[in-house]
């Protein structure tokens, strides 16, 4: 179970200028529960997004967004709506939006921050790709995390230490994670957004809100 | 003079450093010191590294400091969280410090205590940004601090990085968080070197290239596979396994490399790694 927390609407805005056909993704697993990336969730956001402008060219609620050959085969089943829009929006968790980024060439949006539980890492299976840190910065490095791509959780690109094949040089068998993000904005033409300078992790944002922490089930109990 | 004279008066600017020793006995890193009076602009003050736990930086800088030399302190995030990084770095203020190399730091698993929990609570970049708001008189999060440091503030860019143009525009991010020199990574190859700067000429901030003393062939052999962005050419390692006296030879290397970095750079930053003893000669052989 993997909570998450729909984004401020500016904020999400913010992250779509100069991209005016937009094609929503939500999540019938954990961001259905904690009610940020379910069906209603969706319909609401294609309102929100119609509102202020946007084309919502389709959207679609798959059952767990963090599977990625699940995710695969549903957008080629909605080839036509997908290829139409600019970028996609993705209302789950930093896991489900980087299985998204991993099976699509389009820019990939996240609508949530994803908050601590712990529990389980989703159906994407191989390593920790999500640290609940409730600011989610996906948007600006292509749909891979560098809090957990890169052994030093480094917010403002590579360190030296990017060895000549491409790795990391604290572990020979892991990729560079600001070398893949690199990469994938090179290939979405978005590489300006590398010059961002990002501010400090605010790390209270990785408690649970008070109220929150009282059960571990608070989610699912919320969901009633 | 200091270093922020040195380099604003436009000389070819020399700088070194001392790894502080594992313990307390101080006597030789000092020596080391000494010999480096009179003939390096600056003195790199290591913190902690290659992760190993030792004497740490900023007591050296003061020990310098209080000799009459030129220290600069290096600061990595990787033992050190935000509250911490800002205090030793008002400590650096009051006893006299005044450069300040900002880095990210090694991984901790790379040192002696692999076990450790690796901080990196700031980065390189942050930790400029940090810097500066400190000179303006506030902590990092805008509460007024009572007396405000002053710094000469440099950080590090790695010209061999993979690929370069990511370091390029870290590099970008560094200078406009607020970094007024850089020091890179080893040098050997010339020509991409050569290139790297007139990538980054518009900058206009000073570079002081990178010499690490070659110590033999195998030493060299060893970088090329392990350490990042660092690629010593197959003559410079022929060189060097050919040599009759290893230290004349390197010392012709390095000489050279500094006489051919001179009209590409600003400076150079010599790394002897345990060849403290050999800097004054490369300066000599170098005519510096």
């Amino acid at each position: 179970m993997i909570l998450s927390q729909q984004k401020p609407l500016e904020e999400i805005v913010r992250s779509l200028e100069g991209e005016k056909n937009i094609f929503i993704l939500g999540c019938g697993g954990c961001a259905e529960s904690s009610g940020t990336g379910g069906k209603p969730q969706v319909l609401e956001m294609k309102g929100g997004m119609e509102k202020v402008g946007k084309k919502v060219t389709g959207y679609s609620v798959v059952d767990f967004l963090c599977q990625k050959a699940l995710v695969q085969s549903r957008l080629r089943g909605k080839a036509k709506e997908v290829k139409e829009a600019d970028s996609l929006l993705v209302m789950t968790c930093g896991v489900g939006v980087q299985a998204v980024a991993a099976v699509s060439d389009k820019i990939t949006h996240p609508a949530c921050n994803t908050i601590p539980l712990g529990g389980m890492r989703g159906e994407w299976k191989g390593s920790e790709r999500c640290k609940e840190c409730g600011d989610c910065v996906l948007d600006l490095t292509g749909g891979i995390c560098p809090l957990t791509a890169c052994s030093k959780y480094l917010l403002n690109g590579a360190c030296g230490g990017t060895t000549k094949e491409g790795k990391c040089e604290v572990d020979q068998e892991m990729e560079c994670g600001w070398r893949l993000i690199y990469e994938r904005l090179e290939k979405l033409g978005q590489l300006e957004k590398l010059r961002q300078i990002y501010e400090p992790k605010d790390h209270s944002k990785m408690m649970p809100p008070k109220g929150l922490r009282l059960t571990e089930r608070w989610a699912l109990e919320q969901g009633k | 003079m200091g270093l922020q004279e040195s380099l604003a008066s436009g000389k070819f600017v020399v700088t070194s450093e001392i790894g502080p020793p594992k313990g307390t006995n101080i006597k030789e890193m000092l020596h080391d010191a000494e010999l480096l009076r009179g003939r390096v602009d600056g003195i790199n003050v290591t913190d902690l590294q290659s992760s190993v736990m030792r004497l740490g930086s900023l007591a050296v800088c003061h020990l310098l400091k209080e000799k009459g030399l030129e220290p600069i302190f290096q600061v990595t995030c990787r033992d050190r969280n935000r509250l911490a990084l800002q205090a030793d770095l008002l400590s650096a203020s009051v006893l006299g410090i005044k450069n300040v190399l900002a880095l990210t730091g090694d991984y901790a698993s790379l040192g002696d205590h692999p076990q450790a929990k690796p901080v990196f609570d700031l980065d390189s970049v942050s930790l400029i940004g940090v810097i500066k708001k400190l000179e303006a008189g506030t902590d990092m999060v805008g509460n007024a601090l009572s007396g405000a440091p002053k710094f000469f503030v440099g950080a590090v860019v790695n010209p061999g990085g993979n690929p370069v143009e990511a370091q390029i525009i870290k590099m970008e991010k560094k200078l406009r968080a607020g970094a007024t020199f850089f020091q890179t990574q080893a040098i050997y190859d010339i020509g991409a070197f050569e290139k790297f700067m007139n990538r980054v000429a518009p900058f206009k901030v000073p570079v002081l290239a990178g010499i690490i003393l070659l110590k033999s062939a195998g030493m060299a052999r060893f970088m090329n596979k392990n350490v990042a962005g660092v690629s010593v050419p197959e003559p410079l390692i022929q060189k060097m396994a050919k040599a009759e006296d290893r230290v004349k030879t390197s010392i012709e290397i390095a000489a050279d490399l500094i006489k051919e970095l001179k009209g590409l750079c600003q400076g150079v930053h010599i790394m002897p790694i345990g060849w403290e003893s050999k800097v004054p000669a490369v300066l000599e052989a170098a005519k510096l």
